[in-house]
C-alpha cells in the first residue's frame, strides 16, 4: 500500500460562528494531483490551510506523512511547499533576493539561480516585486514554494489571473513535479485544469466532501444521476454543477 | 526533461541561524532602499543638530545652563528612537502582515516570528548607530561633551529604545493596515515630541505642562538622557517611568497581537 501523503480525518473548523468547515476528510497518495474544487467559500482554502499547519483544528486529525502539521510544525514544514491565494512580497525585495532568502529557510534546498531559470524568472532577477505583471509574481511564488525541495506541494489557486499561455505552462510544471514523485494538492475553481491534472478530485461544498475520485468517476456518475446534464461531451464542470446542485447526496 | 524540484544543495545543518541572519540583512536593504526613514529618522536630526550647533553661543541660563546644541542633544535621539519605533516598525509591520507575508513565513520552518526579530533587530541597530553619530558629531564639532555618565546614559536609551519599541508594537498589533499603522504612529510621534521639547525645550516649559510632559514616555526619556549627558546618574523616577511604560506597551501588545 502506499503511504499517504495527506490524511485528514473528520476536519471541523468555525471562524466565530461561521463554519469554514463542517467535516471533511479525505486522503490524498503519495505521489497523486489531487484537486479540491468546489464553489468559493466552501472551505477549500481552510482544508488546505489546517494543512499547512497555519490553522489548528476544531475536530478531527490532519497528518503530512504521518505528521500533525499543527503541533509538529517545524518537521512538517520542511516538507510542505505552500503556495497561499493573496499573498505578497515587500515591493522593494527582487526576485533573486526573494528565492534565496527563502533557500536559506531549508537545509535541503535547491538551488535558487536554477529555479528561477525554470520559471522563466531569469531575466526578472534584479526586478523588484512591486514591478513585477501579476503572472510574473505567480510564477515568483510558485518558486517560493518549490526551492524547499518539498515531497507535497500545495497550490491555492494556482493558475487565476494567468493568460491562457502561462496556464499552459503551470499545468506543464505541475506534471514535471508528478513525475519526480512530489505530492501536489491543487485548490482550484476551474474544473478544466482538475480534469486535465488530477488524478483525483474532491468536491467540496458547504463544508463537506459533496464527492471524490477521478475525474471519469465523477462525470460518469452525474451522467447516470439522473442529473439534467444535454451537453454531448460530459464534462467535469457539467459533473460538477450536477453534483453540487441537482443530485441528492 | 528539466529538473524542477530535484538536487538539494549543500545540505547546512547551520540554516536556521543563517535564516535569521539573512532576515536580517534583507530588512536592513528593504529599508535603505525606502530612503525616507534614513533622511527623516537619521539626516533630519543631524541637519537639525549642525543648524543649533552653528547658532549656539554658550551656556544659556533659561536653558537650565546648557548650550543651545547641548540641550537639544537627548531631544533629537528621543526624535531618531521615535521616527523608527513610531513611524517606521509599524507601519512596515502592519503591512507585513496586510499583505500576507506573515503568514506565508509561518508556512515555512522560520516563521514569521524570525521577522519580527530581524525588524526589531534592524530598528534598534539603526537607533544606536545614529545616537552614537550624534554623539560624537556633537562633540568634534560642537563641543557638547560626550555623556558624563556613560552607564547611565545607555541605561536611559535603552529604556527609551524598548518603552517606544513597545508602543510601536501595540501600534502594529491593533492597526489593521500599514497605512493605518504609520498614520496612528505619528499621532502619537507629534505630541510625545512636543513633551521631549522639539518645539520648546522642557526648561522652558511652564512648570505645569513641564511635570505634565514628565510623565509622558519622551519626558522622561529625554530628562533621563539630559541628566547622563551632564555627570548625573539619570533620575529613579523617570527611568522608573519608561521601565513601566515598557512592561505597559509589552504585554498590550503581546496580548493584542496577530499574525494575521
Amino acid at each position: 500500500m502506499t503511504a499517504n501523503a495527506l490524511e485528514i480525518t473528520g476536519l471541523r473548523k468555525r471562524y466565530g460562528r461561521k463554519i469554514a468547515v463542517a467535516d471533511v476528510s479525505l486522503r490524498v497518495a503519495e505521489g497523486e494531483i489531487f484537486g479540491i474544487l468546489g464553489p468559493n467559500g466552501a472551505g477549500k482554502t481552510t482544508t488546505v490551510e489546517c494543512a499547512e499547519g497555519l490553522r489548528r483544528p476544531d475536530r478531527g486529525t490532519v497528518r503530512v506523512f504521518g505528521i500533525d502539521p499543527y503541533r509538529d510544525r517545524a518537521d512538517a514544514r520542511h516538507l510542505v511547499g505552500v503556495q497561499l491565494q493573496e499573498s505578497q512580497l515587500p515591493d522593494k525585495l527582487t526576485v533573486a533576493e526573494a528565492v534565496t532568502l527563502y533557500a536559506s529557510f531549508y537545509p535541503g534546498h535547491v538551488d535558487p539561480g536554477a529555479l528561477i531559470t525554470r520559471l522563466g524568472l531569469e531575466e526578472k532577477r534584479g526586478t523588484r516585486y512591486r514591478k513585477l505583471s501579476g503572472g510574473q509574481k505567480q510564477r515568483l511564488s510558485i518558486a517560493l514554494a518549490l526551492v524547499g525541495s518539498p515531497r507535497l506541494v500545495v497550490f491555492d489557486e494556482l493558475t487565476t489571473g494567468l493568460d491562457p499561455a502561462a496556464r499552459r505552462e503551470s499545468w506543464k510544471l505541475v506534471e514535471e513535479l508528478r513525475d519526480q514523485g512530489v505530492t501536489v494538492v491543487l485548490v482550484t475553481h476551474y474544473a478544466d485544469e482538475a480534469e486535465r491534472l488530477c488524478d483525483r478530485v474532491a468536491l467540496i461544498q458547504d463544508g463537506r466532501v459533496a464527492a471524490c475520485g477521478r475525474p471519469e468517476e465523477l462525470i460518469d456518475r452525474a451522467a447516470s444521476g439522473g442529473a439534467a446534464i444535454r451537453a454531448a461531451h460530459v464534462t467535469l464542470d457539467d459533473a460538477i454543477v450536477a453534483l453540487t446542485t441537482g443530485e441528492p447526496r | 526533461m528539466t529538473v524542477v524540484a530535484a538536487q538539494p544543495v549543500r545540505p547546512r545543518p547551520a540554516a536556521r541561524h543563517s535564516a535569521a541572519r539573512n532576515l536580517v540583512v534583507t530588512e536592513f536593504k528593504l529599508l535603505v532602499r525606502e530612503v525616507v526613514p534614513l533622511l527623516w529618522g537619521v539626516g533630519f536630526p543631524m541637519a537639525l543638530l549642525s543648524v543649533m550647533g552653528a547658532f549656539s553661543s554658550g551656556p544659556d541660563k533659561s536653558l537650565g545652563g546648557f548650550s543651545l546644541v547641548a540641550a537639544y542633544e537627548p531631544v533629537l535621539i528621543a526624535f531618531t528612537a521615535a521616527t523608527f519605533a513610531l513611524q517606521g516598525l509599524p507601519a512596515v509591520f502592519a503591512g507585513y502582515r496586510e499583505r500576507g507575508i506573515l503568514r506565508r513565513l509561518n508556512a515555512t520552518p522560520v516563521g514569521a516570528g524570525r521577522l519580527l526579530g530581524a525588524q526589531l533587530t534592524v530598528n534598534i541597530a539603526v537607533v544606536l548607530v545614529a545616537t552614537a553619530g550624534i554623539l560624537v558629531v556633537g562633540d568634534a564639532a560642537f563641543h557638547v561633551p560626550l555623556p558624563g555618565q556613560p552607564a547611565g546614559f545607555l541605561v536611559a536609551l535603552i529604556l527609551t529604545v524598548t518603552a517606544l519599541l513597545t508602543l510601536g508594537l501595540l501600534v502594529a498589533s491593533v492597526a489593521r493596515t500599514g497605512r493605518v499603522a504609520g498614520a496612528a504612529g505619528t499621532m502619537l510621534f507629534l505630541p510625545l515630541m512636543f513633551f521631549a521639547g522639539l518645539w520648546t525645550p522642557q526648561a522652558t516649559m511652564p512648570a505645569a505642562l513641564r511635570s505634565a510632559g514628565d510623565d509622558t514616555p519622551l519626558g522622561a526619556a529625554v530628562a533621563a538622557l539630559q541628566h547622563s549627558m551632564s555627570s548625573e546618574w539619570p533620575p529613579a523616577a523617570d527611568l522608573a517611568i519608561l521601565a513601566g511604560y515598557t512592561v505597559a506597551f509589552g504585554l498590550l501588545a503581546w496580548r493584542l497581537f496577530r499574525w494575521e
